[in-house]
């Protein structure tokens, strides 16, 4: 039918078409609730998408680290000391191509002048990654589960993707292990300082007057305090004798209670503006009680800006941590977290001769820029004006 | 204006009032007081310690006073210029700070300078050319800049110096020239040094500087007075410097407060690991050996520095900025 149709006619109906479909996206778009629309927004933010996606990978790991280590933490191995990381290859060395990926197996050797473990590789045999192999033993996913099949391993010998610490300990898995402490301590940090600062923030905001100042001053007071010094003399003084469960607890109290004050400020200047509101007044006529106002009028009307608040505030507790726990204030070995694994790399002369123990920095840097970009994007996709 | 300053000063007292209060409760929280631990390093050198002598020191920090009377005792001390004593070097604390804090202060203000230096120009370009190549690079790089922590990025400068070149950054001086007076010489050796650690502190900051700097003059440059001023033919680059510019900066001005904290925290862990003649190796052994006096007086003074800091920078807007009002 379309031969028939002259080109203005044929320009005229799909000019129709457009302007339809751009009705029907208008109607979309207006009809569309807050979440929706920030998701849109959010979407084309591509950086943001990606770090979202490599954040939410972060914490997948975290909670199946179990699944995805190929050996335990604390498992030693003496004929690997300082081994470095084994390169994982699809071609080999005459060139040919397999699918399945490999590594080739350490030969040790002890130096006769140096005595120390010297390791090259060995190119005459192949080991052979497998995915999903079965162990001999069971071992307890997320304390609940029995499994016994883990994501990768190997027929014969073991795979040290990230090679292995002073006492042969496969940093891979240490280190994947270690991001559940990290990763969870930044979570756990921000909701406590997130707690305390919708307290007094809200107090702060919604009362006004004296209280107003005074918690002003405070938020002042602690802000202007340098942190980590801070941070350090309050985590010093965790009793030795504490458990691995309990100074957990005490760093991640200690890091909320100096941080808490940024987002309360936050709280404070949103509600001083939403409270001005003619629906606030309304409710206030009708008989609401206060906390009711507070919690299921204001509160909603400014949860976008603490979601991008709460996420731009996880990097700090991430790096605190990290920093107490390299300079041993913090978490203590045995506990793995990124901060503990990286006080091996305390001396930099350790450090030019095995530097794959750096790789736990790599996880931390890795994250907290994920989290950075993913809090960019929330913050543009969350700002209405925008 | 005088009212302001006056009432600055006034809550500045306060503030440094609580920061005393917090660097007590540090000095008491560790179990056992000073003479406690200081017993024990004696205990643990073969010394002994006479009767007498512990109580003189006894009553000399009041330890024998309830909670409150001895940190009234202890302020009073600190006002006599007396921090008390430091067991682990065995010297008065106060003449361990003389001796490091004003190194701290050095470098703290060299990095605020360079953080400044760095990023205008920087924030600057990145907001004239947004979405340029450019634009991105400084934009990647800082969003770097600010994950990596002060420690990381200080062992991994030692490490690339250590392993290229075969020389080792840390300390300010080359050994040679610890123990010798001030020389030309030794200066030069100063400059060579002291870009380590200012680079490293200074990273985090001048990133949150571009970022800010940055948002700020493209906010700007959308208004409508800079539209005006380009149709009525004024030249891109005094367009740019006399009015957007000077608003922009106003804000990063005003960051300068909270900056100071930061850089001070950066200068502490990053002395610990670069083992610089500051503030921060000694406060970081002092912790690790319960010094508590040391410890607790660092945390004042590092505290107190900030505070100062603030106040001045504050002062400093007002006097700049006209349109801050003095309430």
């Amino acid at each position: 039918m379309a031969d028939f149709l002259s080109g203005e006619e044929q320009q005229a109906e799909q000019q129709e078409e457009r302007s339809l479909k751009a009705q029907i996206e208008d109607q979309e778009y207006y009809t569309a609730s807050q979440k929706e629309l920030v998701w849109q927004r959010f979407k084309k933010h591509r950086l943001a998408l990606f770090g979202a996606s490599i954040v939410f990978l972060f914490y997948f790991t975290a909670i199946f680290a179990e699944f995805i280590i190929p050996y335990r933490i604390f498992e030693r191995d003496r004929q690997y000391v300082h081994a470095p990381p084994q390169r994982v290859r699809f071609i080999d060395d005459q060139g040919q191509f397999h699918l399945r990926p490999f590594v080739y197996p350490l030969s040790t050797e002890r130096d006769s002048r140096t005595f120390e473990l010297v390791f090259t590789e060995d190119k005459s045999e192949k080991n052979f990654l497998y995915f999903f192999v079965e162990t001999e033993e069971s071992y307890s996913l997320m304390r609940f589960f029995e499994v016994n099949t883990k994501l990768f391993g190997s027929e014969n010998g073991r795979i040290f993707l990230f090679g292995t610490d002073s006492l042969g300990r496969d940093l891979f898995s240490r280190t994947v292990y270690a991001s559940r402490i990290s990763v969870s301590i930044g979570l756990i940090g921000v909701f406590v300082s997130f707690i305390l600062g919708c307290i007094f923030g809200g107090i702060s905001g919604y009362f006004g007057g004296k209280i107003d100042v005074l918690i002003q001053r405070v938020i002042e007071f602690l802000i202007s305090i340098p942190r980590i010094p801070l941070w350090m003399a309050l985590s010093a003084s965790i009793p030795q004798d504490w458990g691995p469960l309990q100074v957990y607890m005490a760093i991640t109290i200690i890091l909320s209670l100096v941080g808490w004050g940024g987002l309360a400020r936050v709280v404070r200047g949103k509600l001083l503006e939403l409270r001005e509101e003619d629906y606030v007044t309304a409710a206030k006529i009708a008989g609401a009680r206060e906390s009711t106002i507070i919690v299921s009028h204001l509160l909603p009307g400014f949860m976008s800006y603490l979601i991008v608040n709460l996420t731009l505030a996880i990097p700090g507790m991430i790096l605190g941590e990290t920093a107490l726990s390299f300079l041993g204030l913090g978490l203590r070995p045995p506990v793995v977290s990124w901060g503990t694994l990286l006080q091996a790399s305390q001396n930099f002369r350790t450090v030019a001769r095995y530097p794959w123990l750096m790789f736990p920095g790599i996880f931390v840097v890795t994250f907290v820029l994920c989290i950075n970009f993913m809090g960019d994007g929330l913050r543009d996709a969350a700002d209405p004006y925008k | 204006m005088t009212e302001y300053f006056i009432k600055r000063i006034f809550y500045m007292i306060i503030v440094i009032a609580c920061v005393s209060v917090l660097a007590f409760i540090v000095i008491n929280l560790p179990p056992g007081d000073y003479l406690t631990s200081h017993m024990r390093e004696l205990a643990m050198e073969g010394g002994t310690v006479s009767e007498a002598q512990i109580e003189r020191l006894r009553a000399r920090y009041g330890l024998d006073l309830p909670l409150y009377q001895r940190y009234f005792h202890w302020v009073k001390n600190m006002l006599q210029g007396d921090f008390g004593r430091s067991f682990t070097y065995n010297r008065p604390v106060r003449e361990l700070i003389i001796e490091r804090l004003p190194w701290t202060i050095a470098i703290s203000l060299a990095t605020m300078v360079f953080e400044f230096i760095v990023a205008v120009p920087i924030g600057i370009f990145s907001a004239v050319k947004q979405y340029s190549i450019g634009d991105y690079i400084f934009t990647v790089l800082g969003f770097i800049g600010l994950a990596i922590p002060n420690f990381l990025l200080a062992i991994v400068l030692m490490y690339i110096f250590y392993s290229q070149f075969g020389v080792s950054i840390g300390g300010l001086f080359s050994s040679e020239y610890i123990r010798e007076p001030w020389s030309l010489a030794k200066f030069l050796n100063l400059l060579k040094h002291i870009w380590t650690p200012i680079i490293v502190i200074g990273t985090a900051g001048t990133a949150g500087l571009i970022r800010t700097l940055r948002g700020v003059l493209l906010d700007e440059l959308q208004k409508k007075y800079v539209i005006t001023a380009r149709a009525k033919g004024l030249g891109e680059k005094k367009l740019l410097f006399k009015y957007p510019v000077r608003v922009a900066l106003n804000p990063v001005f005003s960051t300068l407060g909270w900056m100071l904290p930061a850089i001070v925290s950066g200068e502490v862990i990053t002395a610990i690991v670069l083992n610089l003649p500051t503030t921060g190796p000694v406060f970081y052994n002092a912790l690790m050996d319960q010094d508590m006096y040391l410890a607790g007086s660092f945390v004042m003074f590092l505290t107190v520095l900030t505070v100062v800091g603030t106040l001045v920078s504050d002062l400093l807007l007002v006097w700049a900025d006209p349109r801050i009002r003095y309430d």
